[in-house]
């Protein structure tokens, strides 16, 4: 997907959250489980966020929320798409899932491993699914295992039987070939050696000049410095029940 | 809690704006079936929305299977009506079709994998002519083609063609479900069902079963409605989820969401039961 | 005492040995027969002086269409002088007044087991056909209940399958006779165990041909110019028997169906199986004046 920022949709942000909170119910145990209250940003074209905070604080939250794997107790999340704005935390299931295909993105440290899929395979599978012809995308994909240092060997093996790291490549290579319009990143770089890690860099730096908006906890923060627009900090709530204003 | 249950079940169950970003291939609206005090359906709405999976969980009485068979047609409620997105049949609520359009409607455009071989396989016959059958009923009468077909739609559910002129009876379990699959997607329908495709098979059996289903369906975007007691096989193909208990919809999101945020009491109860 | 004290006094039988409400009922279930060609109408068979098996359906309905000017031919196996047709032609004779023949031709009832004559029947003839086993279902589903839904469902995949095994594990069709035949475009017949040679001459006949099962106790029908269509996939041919060049060691007739009679030496004699037509053949080389009908077979062929 070529992602034009026109003039326009420059001037409106490409993610505007009001007043977002999750809280967890577990009916079971009838606890309430505070996560975060009254989340405010805005997130434009090309920028990126780092966001900050102890462990506990909400920020994996923060962003599976954005993502809709978690589902908010109250807010919005105003989200700037071609056929308009869009509230995703209250949009449709199917629209949700047609966003995430087409330009919402989520980069975990976790891979989805298919059993006898081979792994130039898997990095090429969103570029075929664009439409993307099936040599075209295998080189194209081969190019970015290369780039996060996937041994070639590797390449038609089945990532089921790699290393964690190697299957963070795999996952990252996959995550990233294809241009989003947001990224949502949670410890990418979790697992991964230092040159991987700066081939992440390399290419999260492309996709930011192309207009990628990203928002993403970083376990070495150092990595992306030369990225970081600015910071949001969390701060965990630390006595259940009670509620504490967070955010900036 | 019985209150508690209504309301969460609307605010959970309810149609928010839409973006129209797709439109549904299949719908359903007010399916329901009331033998005297047993509600096996009450009130229920799906929605299938072209190229995904929607996964159906519940436990027994759940009245997941029972949809699933009225999806085919094989089952008609008391109310409710039935769309499909199809040439020649939009608008019409397919539970006013006759016999005979039923079986048409059914052998062109709708698939299914049952759980019992039995129900899905002409035991009597070769597998390949299993899948041929289908190809006949829609009027196929050329035999080199009916056999390379029959080969393909085997080979594409990975059944070792080789076998292809055994009987069913003479197969695995596993490999009578892959019968059934090539079977179900020979013609290239609208939508697969599949009712507990893996229930019954060896687990091992089940996993490579379900590799082959994702893998298919990934391929050719099939649309698929998938039933299942087993949360596990859910998860590993459901895009959506609609979880149903005594025969109304509890809960229903993408299934990232209810297997990391289940909000219904019920639903938090079966998925941290199960994993 | 004698014997005729005891007994009842003598009455003849009835015209044509039914009584009248018989012959009523079956003539309501031929009708019915011609109006769904191909659809098995069940009815009430009675009882006849041959025992089940022997060809009481057939019987029944020759019967039932008997008049004092009928002219009545009865074949088994393409043969006048079986011992078993000889019985039902001379019954029939004798309880109808009706003239027997073996000349195809002058018949205007033709009843058969397993063949239809060579000759082909004309407009003002009926064929009645013995059939012992009605259900083309069958051999796939015994079940007879769930085969009268397949038929109401015109759900004929699983004898299609039957064919396409038979292809796929011999390289060609195996079915010898009852080839399963779609009539008027609706039922799936079995034409009774006629061979595969006979069955294209009930496509588009002139005549009526009426199948009749008496211990199955099923009529069906294939009223004139009507379609009968063999299953017959499109890339493989419909084949009838190789006795296009097949010649009769009697009558020198070439290119009908023959009976093979194999011989001590391993090799085979061949014999026209409709007898009467070599007959005849006998008889014009003996230059009798004999009259020899249209055949549907020409040159061993049929188009």
């Amino acid at each position: 997907m070529n992602i034009q920022v026109s003039a326009r949709q420059a001037a409106s942000p490409v993610l505007r959250v009001q007043g977002l909170s999750k809280q967890f119910e577990m009916h079971h145990l009838k606890r309430t489980l505070f996560a975060f209250e009254n989340i405010e940003f805005d997130l434009n074209a090309g920028e990126f966020i780092l966001l900050k905070g102890e462990n506990g604080a909400g920020k994996s939250t923060l962003l599976r929320t954005l993502y809709r794997s978690y589902l908010p107790r109250a807010g919005h999340v105003y989200y700037h798409t071609q056929e308009g704005i869009i509230d995703l935390a209250t949009a449709a299931d199917v629209d949700i899932a047609v966003l995430r295909r087409r330009e919402i993105g989520f980069v975990t440290q976790f891979l989805n491993a298919r059993p006898r899929v081979a792994a130039e395979e898997i990095v090429a599978e969103p570029l075929r699914l664009a439409g993307t012809p099936h040599s075209e995308a295998l080189a194209e994909a081969r190019r970015w295992l290369d780039a996060f240092g996937v041994k070639k060997q590797l390449w038609s093996a089945y990532p089921s039987t790699f290393s964690g790291g190697e299957q963070q490549k795999v996952n990252l290579a996959r995550a990233l070939i294809l241009p989003q319009r947001l990224l949502l990143l949670d410890e990418p770089t979790a697992s991964l050696d230092y040159s991987a890690r700066r081939a992440l860099v390399e290419r999260l730096t492309q996709l930011k000049a192309s207009g990628v908006a990203m928002i993403g906890v970083f376990h070495h923060p150092d990595d992306v410095k030369a990225l970081i627009d600015r910071e949001l900090h969390l701060e965990a709530i630390k006595i259940e029940d009670e509620q504490d204003d967070v955010a900036e | 809690m019985a209150a508690l249950d209504t309301t969460q079940s609307a605010e959970l169950t309810r149609q928010p704006p839409r973006l129209m970003l797709a439109e549904p291939i299949l719908t359903m609206r007010g399916i329901a079936r009331i033998y005297g005090n047993v509600t096996a359906l009450g009130g229920v709405d799906v929605t299938v929305y072209p190229g995904e999976v929607l996964g159906i969980v519940g436990e027994s009485g759940s009245g997941k299977s029972t949809l699933l068979r009225m999806m085919n047609l094989e089952d008609t409620p008391d109310t409710g009506i039935y769309n499909l997105a199809l040439p020649g049949h939009e608008g019409r609520n397919l539970f006013t079709l006759d016999r005979f359009e039923r079986r048409m409607l059914r052998a062109h455009h709708i698939g299914i994998v049952y759980q019992n071989p039995h129900l899905g396989l002409l035991m009597n016959h070769t597998s390949s002519g299993n899948v041929a059958e289908r190809l006949l009923i829609a009027g196929n009468r050329n035999f080199a083609e009916l056999r390379e077909r029959a080969r393909q739609s085997l080979d594409a559910s990975e059944f070792p063609i080789e076998r292809m002129d055994a009987r069913p009876n003479e197969l695995s379990g596993g490999m009578q479900q892959r019968v059934q699959l090539a079977k179900a997607i020979a013609l290239e329908p609208a939508i697969l069902l599949l009712d507990e495709p893996t229930t019954g098979l060896d687990v091992s059996v089940q996993a490579l079963v379900l590799d082959t289903l994702k893998r298919l369906q990934r391929e050719r975007s099939i649309t698929m409605v998938l039933v299942s007691h087993d949360l596990g096989v859910i998860r590993t193909m459901a895009d959506r989820v609609m979880v149903m208990r005594r025969g109304k919809v509890v809960e229903q999101g993408l299934a990232d969401q209810i297997f990391q945020d289940p909000q219904h009491a019920y639903t938090q109860q079966l998925v941290h039961a199960k994993l | 005492m004698k014997l005729q004290e005891l007994t009842k006094p003598w009455m003849a039988f009835n015209y044509g040995f039914l009584d009248e409400s018989a012959k009523r009922e079956i003539r309501r279930r031929i009708l019915k027969a011609i109006a769904v060609p191909g659809y098995q109408v069940p009815y009430a068979s009675r009882e006849v002086p041959i025992a089940r098996g022997w060809g009481t359906g057939g019987l029944q309905v020759t019967l039932t269409l008997l008049k004092p000017t009928s002219v009545v031919k009865v074949i088994d196996q393409g043969s006048d002088d079986s011992v078993n047709a000889s019985s039902i032609r001379k019954f029939v004779a004798r309880v109808g007044g009706a003239v027997e023949t073996e000349d195809t031709m002058a018949a205007t009832i033709i009843q058969s087991r397993h063949r239809i004559p060579e000759e082909k029947l004309r407009e003002d003839q009926v064929l009645v056909l013995q059939v012992p086993n009605p259900e083309p279902l069958r051999p796939v589903q015994p079940d007879m209940s769930v085969a009268r839904e397949m038929h109401g469902d015109a759900d004929y995949g699983q004898l299609w399958l039957v064919l396409y095994e038979q292809l796929v594990k011999s390289g060609r069709i195996m079915q010898g006779s009852s080839y399963p035949s779609m009539v008027n475009g609706r039922h799936v017949m079995t034409p009774s165990p006629i061979p595969r040679w006979d069955v294209p001459k009930l496509n588009q006949a002139d005549h009526l041909t009426i199948l009749s099962a008496g211990r199955e106790k099923r009529i069906f029908a294939v009223p004139p110019y009507t379609r009968v269509e063999p299953l017959v996939f499109d890339d493989v041919p419909y084949r009838v028997e190789d006795h296009q060049d097949k010649t009769c060691y009697r009558s020198d007739v070439t290119g009908f169906f023959m009976n093979e009679l194999p011989q001590e030496d391993g090799s085979s004699q061949y014999e026209l199986s409709d007898s009467h037509f070599g007959v005849k053949h006998i008889r014009k080389l003996e230059a009798e004046a004999v009259e020899i009908g249209e055949t549907w077979y020409k040159n061993g062929r049929m188009d």
